[in-house]
């Protein structure tokens, strides 16, 4: 038989009739639910693990909140604690590999190095493919600032309390103006009300590169050039040994300090935080430095029907950044010839020279230490976010509630790109001269929205109703000036720029809920964008969505295997409006600068040019439809989702060629194209383990994604090799990509390479796929693309008495990557060229696989360097203990220890198969970093 | 608040179309834009805020993508880099995918829609109705025909290189639109009527500011279009070229005395430049124009220095075609006749036709008693100098025979020092140490002679203003009286109805300038074609001249990798007109795609 009690409201309670060996379940709403053996003790206390995937969990969503068992959209949820550990500088670090459908590629392992995150793979072509981010409330500018390699690195991750992902268009279009690409909505920590908690954390943190890329060794390097190279080429090689890879490359180490007070009670919470972190990259010189201050408190008033919530955060950056261009010259510079040259003119650097002492200033590559060493590109930067939300329910009609936010997102930033002795210089005089350039911007974005907002319960007709509606005005102002060539009065440079964009939006919701269980929501958004003019300013966002929450149906009353099962269908339409330029529609004159200006007689004029307009230009739309299921079984021992969708996008805003004499340059911003994409996701989070001491979440996402072009240009000719995009390194203007009608965006478009029977290439024959008897660009054909069709992230926590351990796993299938390190690196003229007699350089191993002489524009483009990258990585490991002091449980101190990126299994012969675009060149390595970490609560 | 949907440029660097004209100064502000789309790529030099894109920014540039339209398909050059499809042109394998013509094309298209956008902005209308009136008003008259010649100077090159194309003017309004395409003879009559509309409406010969367009420079046009009317039109028009070459002949252009000197950093001062494309190291800076001639023709043992930049790019030489041109070209015995009376020394070696044998190749009398001179060709050999065809007095380099290689030389010696010159036509700059003039493979630079034509030094040798040495103050000459004089000699030998005698004189007057070079007697059309290559190479002719002459691409004239074949192949006669590039055939369903692609 069973019996049962309630605790009273300190958590106390009793029960009678308990013998040795029964099983107690204790259960509560938002907790996992634990199961114990009864002992002897007759004292059972018991700690319940909170269970982050309950339903009634309240879940941000655009201007209000919902729960995620009445959420009817595609929206994925996760908090702090669910997020990646270790040395994580940067927010957009904490989601990699996280949700399923989101994908975020660092873009190299600087420290604070951006991402590039793709919701649902995208879904413009050449406008922005990045998602709206709103932190606080506040849609920020993505789009960062000069200085500052990634937006987001301005946030303090430490002071993140949660991410929503709004997916579906029924999610985002609230948003409607920039959420085509989805939403990330991050809400920061709050002030708790149970008394006074201070935190503080520490780390310490070394980074280093797990691989060097294989240049050729000193050794093999001679062998080379005394067996391919001229009498001349042999006796330019010198008696050093220097592994250029070594020199440039260092231990990067960090170190990260957070200390947070908050407290508060019913009435007033407060939350503080302080931030500081300073990390050196692998890269010689490159350094990234950071203090974040945030506050944050929450105020009620006139029986808690006012709300004032208030948040502020400034952060305040410093960074070198190193010139990444010195990897290839690492690669080939001659690893014969030393660091160092104490007759050198150019800082005592050894450098190629001419017999005259001035550099060889093309084709020979520059000593890569002396880069780094000499160039002083160093940018300071502030960033303050903030914004305070009055929140009040009506004293009259509490049902109804109006909400005023102000927001505001001000970040500016100066930088100076200094360089001394430098071989860049055409002789030693201009070097000494050096070369400085300086350059400042701020820019300031300030939003505020008003809402009405009334819900209230129709018993008489069992359904609750809520409807919102509101406006929105957010206005950037965008300006900044830079100065090229102080050195030198008579040819400095002034540039400067001031740009506003201006967006406005009047949105409404409804959302009707029948029997608690048929659920509709119901958007509308029209929003306006200075970008365009006249009809074309504004645009309307529609979209609907359906929740049937089936589990609460009757019959399913005894499907006692069920805990969750929900359906959701949704449609909307989002817009697009994001293309860079602010005045793409109105008729203006550009100057020029002095350097482009021209002769008249004696005198030199600068000029104005007629710069290309368009005034048809208006929003791109995105339609998107959703299926979505959730479930849980078992007491929520396996939960998850599947969601489905087709997402088709028309009126593409273009950077297309425009029709030879229509307009003022050959090609612009046009709605012209479409495009489709589908996928599919699954997220499963199984609980197997739920014990007192002991607790296992695995958590498993997959997604798989397929976009295609369906429309580029305005005639459709099917023999259109198509828009060229994939700029590589090797000749001048190559492009290793095409946006082509019928295929994804940026596929590889390339020749057939033909090999020996040994499965050699052989250089210069391609198959002739036409059959016209020759080589020509009509025999290109399209192969593969950059995008993972598939993605995979396996998240494990367990958690065993005081100890904790989390690893994280991540896969991506069907990505493919053009090898440019071996293309360009791996061929005899790159070693030995006879335009350039006076200089020997180093290349790639790969040139002795292929044997490959000459540069040959066909030979850049062979599908011989498409590459399948597809890996597994293991990103994340990290185990803590935590030591309670057991006479005072509110104190605790833990200690963690952590890896990052420690584990690559891939095929791909290059660094690292994860690359951006899917074209890798000089990219900084991903480092793998160990973190020893410390938490003290008290 | 909603008004704040309506944003206007708060940047100074940009000006509202509308207000922009509220300054007088403006207008020869947006004049010298449209002369700067013949210079520089964008606004931001030498790189940065480009005019077109699709292409990388320095290759974009209209003469660097016109160049390489006129030569690389030629004879006379070759490029060794693996930048994209460049490849192509000397292979004349090029199909309508290929990026350099569509670059070419959206350079020649940009420039006609930057000068319609002038014309647009400056109708008398819309002067009246900002004021403009008295000096200002005849000034921006003068403007608008610059701009108009301006326009009709790429409706020309777009009417060569393309034939068929959409024709806008400052009728058609700017957006995204399809224009209609028109025929090659609808495009030529229009630009033969601008150039007669504007003619008298433009500054006099020599009378305007260095580098703006006078009537001179229109009527070369216009020779230009009439030379080559009957591959335009199919009706040949050489009386009207007789004409309008015979009016810049008589326009008061003297010839440079130095040809080397035409192509230097200070060619601004030279003469006999009717129409120059203008640089500057400093406030004129592009990676095309004469900054890409230059950098990209230095490689192998040449030394940066000498030609004024910091480095070669190693990439241009010229094939033995262009080298053999300079082998012939002379009537020997009546520029011998010319020196003076035969004297009694003379050249004997392997080098000579008789050989150690004799009798040796006459030497001839000048006013000095002691030097003797003669025109003579030779092979690969060695030489010595003898009088009376015998042994005993003979003399070479200190004792030692002199080894020459094969060519038309000038050889001068004076008998009692027995100091000696051995000079080729002064116009055959090549560059030969460490080449070899046959080319095995395309992308080695030491394959194929390198060309010394066109530096970044002055007259003295000083390099130009650009200390990094990235950026040439070399102008370069697009029109110069030599094209004039040699346009009027073709045109006459096609019966036109001007002088053959005086063709021949100013056939004559070129090789008086360039050093005395030996003269000529009589001209035939071949003869001409080989002038030019010799007077005009690597000035971006070629192309234009061998289609003309039936030679591009499927007559009986090879050269060294014509076709992607070493000894050279005759190539599909549809090569004589590049194709539409397919980025417009997809935007605009107007037009159709040149026969042949």
């Amino acid at each position: 038989s069973t019996v049962g009690t309630s605790t009273d409201f300190d958590g106390n309670y009793t029960l009678d009739n308990v013998k040795v060996g029964d099983i107690l379940v204790f259960s509560y709403m938002g907790f996992n639910t634990q199961e114990i053996t009864v002992g002897s003790s007759a004292t059972i206390n018991v700690t319940l693990q909170e269970n982050s995937q309950t339903l009634d969990e309240v879940v941000i969503i655009g201007y209000g909140t919902t729960t995620v068992k009445d959420a009817t959209g595609s929206i994925a949820s996760i908090k702090s604690q669910d997020l990646n550990k270790g040395a994580i500088v940067t927010p957009d670090q904490m989601l990699t590999g996280k949700v399923a459908g989101v994908t975020v590629i660092s873009d190299g392992g600087a420290p604070g190095a951006g991402s590039t995150i793709r919701i649902r793979g995208g879904s413009s072509l050449t406008a922005s493919n990045s998602p709206l981010f709103v932190i606080d409330g506040v849609p920020v500018d993505s789009d960062g600032i000069d200085g500052v390699s990634n937006p987001l690195s301005t946030i303090n991750p430490n002071d993140i309390d949660s991410y929503t992902i709004l997916k579906d268009a029924s999610a985002t279009a609230i948003y409607g103006s920039r959420a085509s690409n989805g939403v990330i909505i991050i809400t920061t920590k709050r002030g708790t009300s149970n008394g006074f908690k201070a935190t503080y954390t520490a780390n310490v943190s070394v980074s280093q590169n797990s691989r060097t890329v294989d240049a050729l060794s000193t050794e093999q390097f001679r062998d080379y050039v005394n067996t391919y190279g001229t009498a001349s080429d042999i006796a330019l090689l010198g008696d050093a040994s220097t592994d250029w890879q070594d020199e440039i490359f260092q231990l990067g180490v960090g170190t990260d300090h957070n200390l947070s007070l908050q407290g508060g009670n019913e009435k007033f919470t407060l939350r503080g935080s302080i931030g500081y972190t300073n990390q050196t990259g692998t890269i010689l010189t490159s350094k990234f430095e950071r203090a974040t201050y945030s506050i944050g408190g929450t105020t009620k008033a006139f029986d808690d029907h006012l709300k004032i919530d208030l948040n502020a955060n400034l952060a305040l950056i410093n960074n070198r950044f190193a010139d990444t261009g010195a990897i290839s010259s690492a690669i080939s510079m001659d690893p014969t010839k030393p660091v160092y040259d104490s007759s050198s003119p150019y800082g005592g650097y050894w450098q190629w020279l001419q017999s005259n002492g001035n550099p060889i200033a093309v084709g020979a590559p520059k000593n890569p230490v002396a880069t780094l060493q000499q160039q002083h590109n160093t940018a300071y930067a502030t960033r303050s976010i903030g914004n305070v939300q009055f929140d009040y329910k009506m004293h009259f009609l509490p049902e109804l509630r109006a909400n005023l936010n102000l927001g505001y997102d001000i970040s500016s930033s100066e930088g100076s790109d200094n360089t001394y002795n430098s071989a860049n210089e055409n002789s030693p005089e201009l070097a000494k001269l050096g070369s400085e350039r300086t350059y400042e911007q701020q820019k300031t974005n300030l939003l505020w929205d008003f809402y009405l907002n009334y819900a209230t319960d129709l018993e008489s007709i069992n359904s609750s109703i809520d409807v919102m509606a509101g406006y929105s005005y957010q206005n950037f102002e965008n300006k900044g000036s830079s100065v090229d060539d102080i050195q030198d009065p008579s040819i400095t440079q002034y540039f400067d720029f001031n740009n506003v964009l201006n967006l406005q939006s009047f949105f409404g919701r409804v959302k009707y809920m029948y029997a608690d269980k048929y659920l509709l929501t119901v958007t509308y958004r029209r929003d306006g964008s200075s970008r365009f003019v006249g009809d074309n300013k504004w645009g309307n966002f529609p979209s609907a969505a359906f929740a049937w929450k089936i589990y609460e149906e009757d019959f399913m009353a005894n499907a006692e295997s069920i805990s969750n099962l929900k359906l959701r269908l949704s449609w909307g339409i989002t817009g697009q409006q994001d293309i860079g330029p602010y005045y793409p529609a109105i008729a203006q004159y550009l100057g020029s600068t002095e350097t482009a200006q021209y002769q008249f007689g004696n005198s030199f004029v600068s000029t104005y040019r007629a710069e290309p307009f368009n005034t048809t230009l208006k929003w791109e739309e995105t339609t998107t439809y959703n299926l979505g299921i959730d479930f849980g079984f078992w007491d929520d021992f396996l939960t998850g989702s599947v969601d489905a969708y087709y997402r088709e996008t028309v009126d593409l805003l273009n950077f297309i060629p425009f029709p030879g004499g229509s307009s003022l340059s050959n090609a612009g911003n046009a709605n012209i194209g479409s495009m489709e994409n589908k996928g599919l996701e699954v997220s499963l989070i199984v609980n197997p383990i739920r014990k007192d001491d002991l607790n296992l979440d695995i958590a498993f996402n997959a997604s798989y994604n397929d976009t295609e072009i369906t429309k580029l240009t305005t005639n459709y000719d099917p023999d259109y090799e198509g828009v060229e995009t994939g700029g590589i390194s090797g000749g001048v203007g190559n492009t290793i990509q095409r946006h082509t009608v019928g295929y994804a965006p940026s596929t590889f478009f390339v020749y057939e390479q033909v090999y020996d029977s040994n499965n050699k290439p052989i250089e210069g024959v391609y198959v002739d796929r036409n059959n016209d008897g020759e080589i020509t660009i009509a025999d290109k054909y399209r192969l593969e693309n950059p995008t993972a069709d598939y993605t995979f992230g396996l998240s494990a926590s367990l958690v065993y008495k005081n100890w904790d351990f989390n690893m994280s796993w991540r896969a991506n299938v069907g990505n493919y990557v053009y090898n440019n390190v071996d293309s360009n690196l791996g061929f005899e003229l790159q070693l030995l060229n006879s335009a350039f007699p006076d200089v020997i350089s180093n290349g790639v191993e790969n040139v002795l696989e292929s044997g490959f002489v000459n540069g040959g524009a066909e030979r850049y483009l062979s599908d011989y360097y498409i590459e399948d990258a597809s890996f597994i990585k293991l990103d994340n490991v990290s185990i803590g203990y935590r030591f309670i002091r057991p006479e005072d449980k509110k104190s605790q101190w833990a200690l963690s220890l952590s890896g990052q990126n420690l584990l690559i299994i891939t095929d791909y012969t290059g660094l690292d198969p994860e690359v951006n675009g899917g074209i890798d060149y000089n990219i900084y390595p991903r480092p793998i970093t160990y973190m020893l970490g410390l938490n003290l609560t008290f | 608040c909603l008004d704040d949907l309506d944003q206007v440029p708060q940047d100074k660097d940009y000006v509202l179309a509308d207000e922009l004209f509220n300054d007088p100064d403006a207008y020869k502000q947006v004049l010298a834009k449209l002369y700067a789309g013949l210079a520089i790529s964008g606004q931001q030099g030498p790189a940065g805020l480009p005019d077109i894109t699709g292409i990388d920014e320095g290759f974009s540039q209209y003469l660097r993508q016109y160049w390489l339209a006129q030569e690389v398909t030629t004879d006379e050059a070759v490029i060794g880099w693996a930048d994209g499809s460049l490849p192509d042109y000397h292979n004349q394998s090029w199909n309508s995918s290929n990026e350099f013509v569509a670059a070419l094309y959206n350079r020649i298209m940009y420039q006609i829609t930057s000068c319609n956008a002038f014309l647009r902005e400056t109708t008398a209308s819309k002067l009246s109705d900002r004021g403009v009136t008295g000096d200002l008003l005849t000034e921006v008259q003068l403007y608008r025909n610059e701009a108009r010649f301006l326009r009709a100077l790429s409706y020309t090159h777009a009417i060569d290189l393309f034939g068929n194309i959409a024709l806008v003017t400052e009728a058609d309004e700017v957006g995204f639109w399809t224009p209609e395409q028109r025929t090659r003879s609808e495009l030529f009559a229009f630009v033969e009527s601008e150039l007669l509309e504007i003619e008298s409406g433009l500054a006099a010969p020599q009378s305007n500011e260095y580098a703006r367009a006078d009537q001179a420079a229109a009527w070369t046009l216009l020779a230009k279009l009439y030379l080559n009317a009957e591959v335009y039109t199919g009706t040949n028009r050489y009386t009207d070229c007789v004409t309008y070459s015979s009016k810049v002949i008589n326009a008061g252009y003297t010839l440079e005395n130095t040809y080397a000197n035409l192509f230097l950093a200070d060619n601004h001062t030279t003469s006999g430049v009717i129409f120059p494309i203008a640089f500057d190291g400093l406030r004129t800076q592009s990676y095309g124009g004469t900054t890409f001639l230059i950098h990209a023709a230095v490689g192998g043992s040449m030394d940066p220095a000498d030609f004024g930049i910091n480095g070669g790019w190693g990439g241009n030489r010229t094939t033995s075609a262009l080298v053999s041109k300079f082998e012939t070209g002379i009537d020997i015995t009546a520029s011998n006749n010319a020196i003076g009376a035969a004297s009694n020394w003379g050249i004997v070696g392997s080098a000579t036709p008789n050989e150690w044998n004799g009798p040796d190749i006459v030497l001839y009398d000048t006013s000095d008693a002691d030097v003797k001179q003669c025109f003579t060709t030779l092979v690969d050999g060695e030489i010595k100098f003898r009088p009376d065809n015998s042994w005993g007095s003979d003399f070479g380099d200190n004792g030692n025979n002199i080894a020459v290689t094969a060519g038309l030389y000038k050889i001068t010696v004076n008998v009692a020092t027995q100091a000696f010159t051995i000079e080729s036509d002064p116009r055959a700059i090549f560059h030969t140490d460490g080449q070899n003039l046959e080319i095995e493979e395309i992308g080695t630079f030491t394959d194929g002679y390198a060309i010394a034509k066109f530096k970044n030094v002055d007259q003295n040798g000083i390099a130009g203003g650009d200390s990094t040495g990235n950026f040439t103050d070399t102008d370069f000459p697009l029109f110069r009286l030599a094209d004039v004089y040699l346009m009027y000699a073709e045109a006459t030998l096609r019966g036109g109805g001007g002088s053959e005698a005086e063709a021949i004189n100013y056939i004559n007057e070129l090789r008086e300038r360039a050093d005395g070079f030996g003269t000529v007697t009589s001209i035939d059309l071949d003869f001409i074609l080989d002038e030019r290559a010799r007077e005009l190479y690597w000035e971006a002719h070629r192309r234009t001249d061998l289609v003309r002459y039936g030679k591009f691409s499927n007559g009986d004239y090879v050269w060294p990798w014509k076709g992607g074949v070493k000894e050279g192949t005759t190539t599909s006669a549809h090569l004589d007109l590049f194709p539409i590039p397919s980025t417009d055939l997809n935007a605009n369903p107007n037009l159709e795609q040149n026969t042949g692609y």
